[in-house]
């Protein structure tokens, strides 16, 4: 199959060795986006939470945690936590640092990517409670429910709701950013792509799987999330698409 | 801390700046003009239109940027038989890929306005060019400022991508500075503080813009 001057050779997806390293590339930017998402979800609910107390002190924590990750590239953010980080800890933990954590780009890219993201869900966090209208409270507490069973039994399954479509698109950017990690050397799908074509010079098939793998992942997680979506719908709540 | 390392090397961080900016500033015309005419796709009844609108828009948003840069170096030599400056290569991938950003902007900004001023446009005899240009648009501009402008902002952000390519813009240089002068903390905090400056300028502008569009809401 020629294309211009070019020839087609898709065996560099599966011939050996280079069929390991691409299913080994898939594994890392699953792992490292689901490990960096599960400390996105855990700090950005918390931010999301301070930003919304009545103690002054705590939504002003909130909102500068929220302003540094955001208004800066999540690129920056990668190195400092991958060249600049170790360097603030003390002596005797750096060198532990080196000597027994051999895959640091690793978990400097799990760090970063999990507080970047935080700071996204935490704004989405804290619109989906603030969408709540306020007679739900009311008619709550009116019915003779206490604080707690208010947000127990009538916030928390609204919020949740109202938060699923915002953390399905976040959790498809945080998939996606997982990419950048490839920058400080962490062997995910792209760099796995980048790293095949500098061996075989087939850098389009490289980059097609690799693109592949992207689309495949996004499409399976958008059609799990609108039948979820589907399945806990509450009559007459929210019209979604409108 | 060493602020020294900063001011012996300001003048060559600056510079990249400026080829930052110039990104910046160059895809963000291109993505609006790209995402203009692909949202009108996206709103257009025929199908040969919506269709392949809607297959592009979803296309780049699955992707993640770094890919879309890589696509074009590795395809453009296959096209056009040498290789692409690294500088076109990276204002191509922008422009591609934040087009379907952009797209959906516009279209929701196209969308938010109500039907009633189409019906009336068209009953005042004008044609469906006329009726968007002069009507639809400049009102759907209005409503879609504050979502630009924080389009903007990740732009902005997303030039560091460039990084991959070798093109020497801000952030390259500052890592090229800190290979040479091992000085990760200071030369990151710097870093990392110029584009907050620049960024959080552009966020609480869109915020002024959203707010003052609320107020101004009929």
């Amino acid at each position: 199959m020629g294309f211009l001057n070019y020839t087609f050779d898709w065996s560099v997806l599966w011939r050996h060795p280079y069929g390991n390293m691409f299913i080994k590339g898939v594994v890392t930017t699953i792992h490292l986006s689901l490990l960096a998402w599960m400390i996105a979800v855990i700090v950005g609910i918390a931010i999301g939470i301070f930003r919304v107390l009545p103690i002054r002190s705590f939504r002003f924590a909130g909102s500068f945690y929220v302003q540094i990750f955001r208004n800066t590239p999540f690129l920056v953010q990668l190195f400092f936590w991958y060249f600049a980080a170790p360097l603030l800890l003390p002596e005797p933990a750096q060198e532990w640092l080196y000597d027994n954590v051999p895959n640091y780009a690793y978990w400097a890219g799990v760090a970063a990517l999990g507080t970047y993201t935080a700071s996204r869900v935490a704004e989405h966090f804290r619109s989906g409670l603030l969408a709540i209208p306020h007679d739900q409270y009311r008619a709550a507490y009116s019915t003779g429910l206490t604080t707690m069973q208010t947000y127990r039994y009538v916030i928390a399954p609204y919020a949740f709701r109202i938060i699923i479509p915002p953390f399905t698109t976040e959790f498809l950017t945080c998939f996606k950013n997982s990419s950048l990690a490839m920058t400080i050397g962490v062997m995910e799908v792209t760099h796995t792509a980048y790293y095949v074509d500098s061996f075989t010079s087939h850098g389009l098939e490289t980059t097609t799987a690799a693109s592949l793998v992207y689309l495949c992942i996004a499409l399976c997680v958008a059609l799990f999330m609108s039948f979820v979506e589907k399945r806990i719908y509450i009559p007459g709540m929210i019209a979604r698409g409108q | 801390m060493d602020m020294d390392v900063i001011a012996r090397n300001l003048h060559f961080m600056l510079g990249g700046l400026v080829l930052t900016f110039e990104l910046a500033i160059i895809t963000l015309a291109g993505g609006f003009l790209v995402g203009l005419i692909l949202a009108m796709g996206r709103l257009s009844s025929r199908a040969w239109l919506y269709y392949p609108a809607t297959c592009y828009v979803h296309f780049f948003r699955g992707l993640p940027l770094i890919l879309v840069i890589f696509w074009l170096y590795f395809l453009s030599p296959v096209v056009t038989g040498r290789s692409l400056e690294a500088f076109y290569a990276a204002i191509i991938a922008f422009v591609v890929f934040e087009g379907a950003y952009f797209a959906e902007i516009i279209r929701a900004g196209i969308q938010s306005i109500p039907k009633g001023q189409a019906m009336a446009a068209y009953s005042t005899g004008l044609t469906p060019f006329q009726c968007t240009r002069d009507v639809i648009l400049p009102q759907a501009l209005r409503n879609m400022t504050p979502a630009l402008v924080t389009q903007a902002v990740i732009i902005f952000q997303d030039t560091s991508l460039a990084y991959v390519i070798g093109l020497r813009e801000f952030l390259r240089r500052v890592n090229l500075v800190d290979a040479r002068e091992a000085r990760s903390v200071e030369l990151y905090l710097f870093a990392g503080l110029l584009y907050f400056t620049f960024c959080s300028a552009g966020s609480l502008l869109s915020q002024r813009l959203e707010n003052r569009r609320q107020r101004n809401r009929v």
